[in-house]
């Protein structure tokens, strides 16, 4: 198994006729994924080509969904837009939305999110990388790839990768799959103050899977989700984790106010994240060189 | 998005939310018209206006005390006001080097309020997001006029927060709700539930992401004001808003980090001596810390996106090298997505174009990565490989340091 997405997966693209959409479109479907459709308001009928397959492009989320069995969207459409774009996959009910698109505004995510609560549709990001199930083909091929990360570093495997960055994750990833260490889902929950998905909704995932036997955690400085993770797994998990914190010395007060400070708390700093880690029994990288080695001083693989 | 005080509360008036009276200005000429206009009997402030907090307690670099002072008399105001203009102020927010004092906000001093006690009668509210509900929540406090960090660290009890839920948005109850917790009755608790409304309704229709009101205080007379203003807005949502786009002040930004936007790079300047160049927001934070890590210290962050071009790569090392103390030079370049080989090609050609003498160690990873080192090494410059994030790392800080 995985997580979230497996091969075979159907997958539509929210924006495939846009350059961004369509260039990681056909990156998906030369990896093997599979692409049942795409979405473009107002190009309804017309068909999205590319080796040979020929995409059917959509008005609306209801329409691909019905007709293509689709069960998660990527969305790629610009920042205006996006959080509309992500609540129409909520009314058509799909599994996911995995929403790439960097720069929506706080007040429409804030939103959106509200509207989200007690509906099935799960939402991952925004400005995420996506995600990516590796499948069992030459460098991965035939994987489910959703996003924009580069599917050919990848191997198919046993280590759950969850972060918050693009390509500190692909850093992690290519760290294992050089050391011959595969992965079960690679899930980039995005960088963004309010997202779909925390770490620990990721973690509980992988705590579930039995593909999954270890797992890496990369987080930042601001904000509590990697400390509510690594309490969780200190009490609950049952695989071994590593973790690393990037931002320690990113400059602190650019802001003007000091509110932040007393919602954010004491335990948003890259020294207070590191220490409640390890204090959690999470294995520390000291520097994003270190990540799978890290997994690998309490792993065995 | 950051905008001076005067500025915040021009639009807070505008949101039916009460000020003292003031008046900006930026030239030494007008000064004498704007304290003519405002009654002075019971004294005049003498604001610096600088993006940035701990004002009052600033000194400028010429030694002047003060970025925020009272003024009995006009021309006291009047002298004040020439000793700042022009000069530089030095805050806990500003760094050693300061920030030039470019407009000076006259305002009519407000006649505080005691409390029973004899202290102060200042208050604390703020509106800003909350990541951990993704919800706004309204922070208020009866401790006003002092640092809210020390409050929330040693008297958390006196912290009151109200999450408002954007369905709905905010409720009369959760107003009065603020109003109770400052301890407000009769008049006051009337005017504290409006002043709460409308500040909401700043804080939402104006997409800001942080709104923040110390010292609130009671006058003598039993009035309300904002004595202070800082508002800081989602830059995500400034499309929305050109009236707020217009309030933007350049000469507040960093010159070097205005360029860099024009190229779509993201670049902060610190202040050490290890230039880096690095794709994506994280990777670039944690290279800072590798160089760190290994004894070096990070000249900046520059993260040049996903997609980097040669151009971009051109226009990052032309804003690296204006920086008068890089010593040195670390590309890190994890190409996903995009090709190795154009960033190599657009690092020689970068290299060649300014001439570069400082050592540079480049560390490439990704798509295409043989043809990029093959560029690299075929270039006849002098471009030390990284094999890792730490190999990379530990040569530059190697060869800096010797």
């Amino acid at each position: 198994m995985s997580i979230l997405v497996k091969e075979g997966t159907r997958v539509l693209v929210q924006g495939i006729t846009g350059d961004f959409g369509a260039r990681h479109a056909r990156l998906s479907i030369d990896y093997g994924s599979q692409v049942v459709a795409g979405v473009t308001p107002g190009k309804g009928g017309q068909v999205f080509e590319h080796g040979g397959k020929k995409v059917p492009i959509f008005n609306t989320v209801a329409d691909a969904a019905r007709q293509t069995g689709a069960t998660v969207s990527a969305i790629f459409v610009p920042p205006p837009f996006a959080a509309d774009a992500i609540l129409e996959c909520v009314d058509a009910d799909l599994d996911l939305a995995v929403a790439i698109t960097e720069g929506i505004p706080v007040r429409d995510m804030v939103r959106a999110k509200r509207a989200m609560q007690g509906r099935r549709t799960r939402l991952i990001g925004p400005n995420c990388p996506g995600l990516v199930t590796p499948g069992r083909g030459d460098k991965s091929h035939g994987g489910c790839r959703i996003g924009i990360a580069p599917g050919y570093i990848h191997r198919r495997g046993n280590v759950g990768v969850v972060s918050r960055s693009g390509t500190l994750t692909y850093e992690a990833v290519w760290q294992l799959t050089c050391r011959g260490k595969g992965q079960s889902t690679c899930v980039g929950i995005g960088g963004d103050p309010v997202n779909g998905t925390s770490h620990l909704d990721v973690i509980k995932l992988f705590n579930d899977d039995p593909e999954t036997e270890a797992i890496i955690m990369i987080g930042e400085i601001g904000g509590n989700a990697e400390v509510e993770a690594a309490r969780w797994i200190k009490q609950h998990c049952k695989k071994p984790v590593a973790g690393f914190i990037a931002g320690a010395t990113a400059p602190a007060g650019r802001r003007m106010g000091h509110a932040g400070a007393v919602i954010g708390g004491a335990e948003d700093t890259a020294a207070a994240k590191i220490k409640i880690f390890k204090e959690c029994g999470i294995s520390v990288a000291e520097t994003p060189s270190d990540m799978a080695d890290a997994l690998l001083r309490v792993w065995k693989g | 998005m950051n905008i001076h005080e005067h500025q915040a509360k021009a639009l807070f008036e505008k949101f039916g939310v009460a000020v003292p009276k003031g008046i900006a200005v930026q030239k030494a000429s007008d000064f004498e018209s704007a304290v003519g206009q405002l009654d002075a009997k019971g004294g005049l402030m003498v604001k610096s206006q600088i993006h940035a907090g701990g004002r009052g307690k600033g000194v400028f670099t010429d030694g002047f005390k003060g970025g925020v002072k009272f003024a009995p008399t006009r021309e006291k105001a009047l002298e004040h006001a020439k000793a700042m203009l022009g000069n530089t102020l030095v805050t806990a927010q500003t760094g050693p080097e300061g920030r030039k004092v470019q407009t000076i906000y006259f305002t009519e001093a407000a006649n505080l309020g005691k409390r029973p006690d004899g202290r102060d009668d200042e208050y604390y509210l703020a509106i800003l997001l909350d990541r951990a509900t993704s919800r706004p929540v309204i922070v208020a406090s009866t401790e006003g006029g002092v640092e809210i960090e020390k409050v929330a660290h040693d008297t958390p009890e006196r912290i009151f927060k109200v999450h408002v839920d954007p369905a709905a948005g905010l409720q009369a109850y959760q107003a009065r709700q603020v109003a109770f917790a400052l301890g407000f009755t009769g008049e006051l608790h009337k005017q504290c539930v409006a002043l709460v409304s409308k500040l909401y309704a700043f804080f939402w229709e104006k997409d800001c992401a942080m709104v923040e009101v110390n010292p609130l205080l009671v006058t003598a007379e039993g009035r309300l004001l904002a004595l202070d203003a800082k508002v800081s807005f989602d830059d995500n949502a400034l499309f929305r808003h050109p009236d707020v786009v217009a309030l933007r002040d350049l000469n507040e930004e960093d010159a070097k980090e205005i360029e860099a936007s024009k190229f779509g790079l993201s670049y902060i300047a610190l202040d050490g001596n290890i230039a880096c160049l690095v794709n994506g927001a994280g990777l670039a934070m944690s290279t800072m810390d590798i160089i760190q890590h290994f004894g070096g210290s990070p000249a900046n962050f520059l993260d040049v996106g996903g997609g980097a071009s040669k151009e971009q790569v051109a226009a990052a090392f032309k804003i690296i090298l204006g920086d008068p103390n890089v010593k040195g030079i670390l590309v890190n370049i994890f190409g996903g997505i995009m090709d190795c080989n154009v960033i190599a090609t657009g690092i020689v050609e970068a290299v060649k174009e300014t001439g570069l003498k400082l050592p540079l160690v480049v560390r490439l990873e990704g798509n295409n990565v043989e043809a990029g080192k093959a560029t690299l090494a075929a270039s006849g410059l002098t471009i030390v490989s990284g094999d890792s994030m730490a190999d990379a790392a530990r040569k530059i800080v190697g060869l800096v340091t010797k």
